[in-house]
């Protein structure tokens, strides 16, 4: 079997988040990139998988759709264990275009499970995945935290509305991960670090694809406000604000 | 020209955030000057149905069939765009919930309309078509042009109210063109999430402090965390006496949280608490001390005994869930 | 001249910062209490490559430069030194004298199996009565023909129990005093080889430390390392690369009691502000961010030196002494800056404090390297 795990490449998730150009655009000066925790997840997973089943799993890629800046993101996946690394040139313009990027680089191979992280932590669109898998005719599965293979069954395990179900499917498949997926990301050895750069690094021109939407300005959220009173003979409002101006209930 | 609503359905019964989608899709509806249409897929009879009418949908469209009862993305994508092509909606709505996120993508490609996912309000602008959400993962806002002539949203939750109309619905079925093969996945087992949740990963969590007076009075705690779904907390004092286990203790030397909700039962909040708790979303502080540095680090305060005010929050929140 | 790290160094740094705060945090509070020997831990770097580092491939090692292990071992330290001890005496005191002077039979036999992580290594030079006049060994190894015995004590050795690779010196030609000193490599499980108690020791209390006391120990001819009477050269080689090691330990102690007096201080209030907006506190973190930056110089150069083969012996003096003198500098000031929560077990600085004190010490103390680096300047 063939794993394809898509990677996002998102600032470090401690940045301070800032924007220039009257708020346009993002502020990337100083900014550490990473692989979208998601993605690292999925990507561990996948590891897990390929270590655990002895030879069922032949070879895990993985992909990016990105500007030079991002194959040390992409060699930090080699690192971990990918065993080779896919750079669409182009950059990222909305989740409709890194679909359409991602499912071209698709249709050229042969992948058996394609695992995307269910958002990245920059954008949080929460879409390539489902787009990629329209654009390939490929069932999805989605909010999944558990991917399982023994012998030649496959279990994915869904999260629904207080529960979970366990599902089955054919390949190929595309399986968008969330939290649970694999505990912990995994540390590159030094092995793995060392092996990063001997390993197949191609990068592809993109084709001709349109983006449908467009980021057009950003704010920064205002600085918390001094805390609110609630009067103790008026409990009902705190259940109020909770619900209309928190929104948590 | 209408707004197509996607109204998911749990065992055939909708929830509140059906409603609130659909008076989130009036509201835009009634700016396009046109009407709301509600679709739902799967096995949900007339008297559930029609309540989408009281919100605002004109029209109800049904599509009952055996074989959708369980979520597949590529059939339910396939359903709604059959539906899509014939009544031609210039905006489709999603919840952005776990079958939002998983379909909405997927009829933005089918149908190659742009795709505003996680909408915290209603479009700021029509021309361009501009819509408000979170970024960065909730540490920035982002002002997002749809461009083409159709568009699709999926609204976060929690972010609009519903809002009750004079409205009548109407009922039509629908016959979605489904063959056995384009369902690709299949639900083998169920399970139910029981159990206490577990505090990092809670969303709300009820935390005590010494103002409880002692662990006997631990249970207006543990009926509101359970009426919340919320994980049960303590500061250090509380653990090193023994009123509480110890892996509930959060602070600098204890479990550091980040939870939408964090609501402080006579909690007096020092920094070394405050170190465990204070990128929680909102905080909630209940103290009788005006002057105890928690308010000063929360959100919403309620100065007060907490051994008055727990009790009557929770008989608060029992009113405001049984209109759920 | 160019102060970036390449993206390999960054990505090892990366990996050992990850390991420290995900998994060693957990326990050091918990480990150094019990003076417990961190065998996961060691188990889970061995498995991530870091106990032989620097080795060269070809015998199992990951081939990395210094200025990686220096990174590496300053992220490690800025958590948990008895951790990164083992990995600095693996890779310079053990690993790095074998893979340079050793021969071909001696790396394919224990030289793979440490750049590996299937064993861990130990440096036994120190004695009751000799710890800086390393000269003066009194542990003999007495030439048999086609073995040499070994009789003596060595103490305060690291990794004294977890080793199963023990380099020793000592004295074959006392006659002949340091010029009859030779180096070997004496497996661990030997009969006549027993370990005295466990240290119990101010800091680095996870590390396993022990003396090791050796009775009519047999060592084959072939494990001797090197000419005959090489040892004393041989140990002070290897010294100048561990003290590479040491004063990256040193650098993490004090950058990592550093970040969390700068985090409690912007937290902690007094007098109506955040005490870091006091100008005793700000000034204090100042001086502190100075001296580490300066350490930081040091040991990177130090290993740049060894990195591009040139002479790093003064270098590595020079890092050692003051990164271990301002570690001792710098975790008392961050002890003071938490006032009474400094002193307590609860907060990982009082840790570091008891810890950085050793970096003064051992390998080489602080006013051993004050004559290494002297000498070198009389020299003419």
């Amino acid at each position: 079997m063939k794993i394809l795990v898509c990677i996002s490449n998102v600032p470090d998730t401690t940045t301070r988040i800032r924007f220039t150009d009257d708020n346009k655009l993002f502020d990337s000066t100083g900014v550490q990139w990473i692989i979208n925790p998601w993605d690292e997840l999925a990507l561990t997973r996948a590891l897990e998988l390929k270590e655990s089943t002895n030879g069922t799993i032949e070879k895990i890629s993985v992909i990016n759709v990105g500007p030079k800046e991002t194959e040390p993101t992409l060699r930090k996946a080699l690192a971990i264990g990918a065993d080779e690394a896919i750079r669409i040139n182009a950059l990222p313009e909305d989740t409709y275009f890194i679909a359409a990027q991602l499912a071209e680089a698709v249709r050229k191979n042969n992948y058996d499970i394609i695992l995307c992280g269910i958002e990245s932590s920059d954008y949080n669109g929460s879409a390539v995945g489902g787009m990629l898998s329209e654009f390939l005719d490929f069932p999805s599965i989605s909010s999944v935290s558990a991917l399982n293979i023994e012998g030649n069954n496959i279990e994915i395990k869904r999260e629904i509305d207080g529960g979970y179900e366990i599902m089955t499917t054919s390949l190929p498949f595309i399986a968008i991960v969330q939290k649970g997926i694999a505990i912990e990301p995994r540390i590159p050895s030094m092995r793995g670090i060392m092996m990063a750069r001997k390993k197949p690094f191609a990068v592809f021109e993109p084709i001709e694809a349109e983006s449908l939407t467009e980021h057009v300005s950003y704010e920064l959220p205002k600085p918390k406000a001094a805390c609110k009173m609630i009067d103790p003979e008026n409990i009902k409002e705190l259940v109020d604000v909770l619900h209309n101006e928190a929104k948590i209930i | 020209m209408s707004v197509l609503v996607y109204t998911e359905n749990w065992d055939g019964k909708f929830k509140k955030l059906t409603f609130e989608l659909i008076s989130y899709a009036n509201e835009i509806a009634k700016k396009l000057e046109t009407n709301v249409i509600a679709l739902s897929i799967g096995n949900v009879n007339e008297g559930e149905l029609i309540k989408l009418g009281n919100y605002g949908a004109e029209r109800i469209i049904s599509v009952q069939d055996e074989r959708l009862i369980k979520v597949d993305n590529q059939a339910y994508c396939s359903v709604i765009t059959q539906v899509a092509e014939k009544e031609n909606p210039e905006i489709i709505v999603f919840s952005n919930n776990f079958s939002g996120k998983a379909i909405a993508p997927r009829v933005s490609v089918k149908l190659k309309a742009g795709l505003g996912s996680g909408v915290i309000a209603l479009p700021s602008n029509y021309e361009p078509f501009t819509v408000r959400k979170k970024v960065f993962s909730g540490n920035a806002f982002s002002n997002i042009v749809i461009n083409t002539p159709v568009k699709i949203l999926s609204l976060a939750q929690n972010s609009f109210e519903i809002i009750e109309t004079e409205n009548k619905g109407s009922i039509e079925n629908f016959n979605a063109e489904l063959k056995d093969v384009d369902i690709k996945t299949e639900a083998k087992d169920i399970q139910k999430i029981t159990g206490k949740i577990i505090l990092t990963d809670a969303e709300i969590v009820v935390s005590g402090g010494r103002g409880m007076k002692g662990p006997e009075n631990w249970g207006p705690i543990e009926e509101l965390a359970e009426l919340l779904g919320a994980a049960t907390a303590c500061s250090r004092p509380v653990s090193d006496e023994g009123w509480r286990p110890h892996h509930e203790h959060t602070g600098q030397t204890g479990k550091i949280i980040a939870p939408n909700l964090y609501i402080a039962c006579g909690i007096s909040g020092a920094i070394q608490h405050l170190a465990g708790v204070s990128s929680s979303k909102y905080i909630v502080a209940i103290n009788k001390d005006n002057e105890a540095p928690i308010f000063e680090a929360a959100d919403y305060g309620i100065i007060g005994d907490v051994h008055k005010v727990l009790p009557e929050f929770i008989s608060a929140l029992k009113e405001f869930k049984s209109e759920d | 001249m160019n102060f970036e790290f390449t993206e390999e160094q960054k990505m090892i740094q990366q990996a050992a910062k990850d390991y420290a705060q995900r998994e060693l945090i957990k326990d050091a509070i918990e480990r150094d209490e019990k003076a417990e020997f961190p065998a996961k831990h060691i188990k889970n770097l061995a498995g991530l490559g870091f106990l032989g580092m620097m080795t060269d491939p070809k015998y199992g090692g990951g081939g990395m430069d210094a200025i990686s292990y220096v990174l590496a071992i300053e992220e490690l330290s800025k958590v948990d030194s008895s951790v990164s001890v083992v990995v600095s005496v693996c890779n310079s005191l053990v690993n790095w004298g074998i893979e340079i002077y050793g021969t071909e039979e001696q790396k394919e036999k224990y030289l793979k199996p440490l750049a590996r992580g299937e064993k861990i290594g130990a440096f036994l030079l120190s004695e009751p009565e000799a710890g800086s006049d390393a000269s003066s060994q009194r542990t003999m190894a007495e030439d048999k023909g086609d073995y040499y015995l070994l009789n003596g004590t060595k103490n305060w050795i690291s990794n004294a129990n977890s080793a199963s690779t023990y380099v020793v010196i000592a004295q074959t030609y006392p006659e002949k005093k340091y010029r009859g000193i030779n180096a070997f490599i004496v497996e661990k499980d030997s009969p006549g080889i027993s370990l005295g108690k466990h240290e119990d020791k101010m800091g680095m209390r996870s590390s396993d430390t022990h003396s090791v006391m050796f009775t009519d120990v047999k060592v084959p001819k072939e494990n001797r390392i090197g000419e005959d009477g090489f040892g004393f050269k041989y140990a002070m080689k290897v010294l100048d690369g561990g003290r590479i090691g040491i004063a990256a330990q040193a650098l993490g102690i004090a950058s990592g009691a550093f970040d969390l007096a700068l985090k409690y201080s912007k937290e902690r209030k007094a007098f109506g502000t955040e005490i870091c907006n006091h100008q005793a506190i700000a000034f204090k973190l100042s001086d502190m961010a100075v001296k580490i930056e300066a350490a930081r110089f040091f040991c990177l150069k130090a290993a740049w030196l060894k990195d591009n083969n040139m002479p790093y012996g003064i270098a590595s003096a020079m890092a050692k002494q003051y990164s271990a003198d301002i570690a001792m500098e710098v975790t008392t000031e961050a002890v003071q800056i938490h006032g009474g929560y400094g002193y307590v077990k609860e907060y990982h600085v009082e840790r570091l404090m008891r810890d950085a004190k050793l970096t003064q010490i051992y390998e080489g103390t602080s006013e051993i390297q004050k004559i290494v680096i002297s000498r070198s300047l009389l020299k003419d």
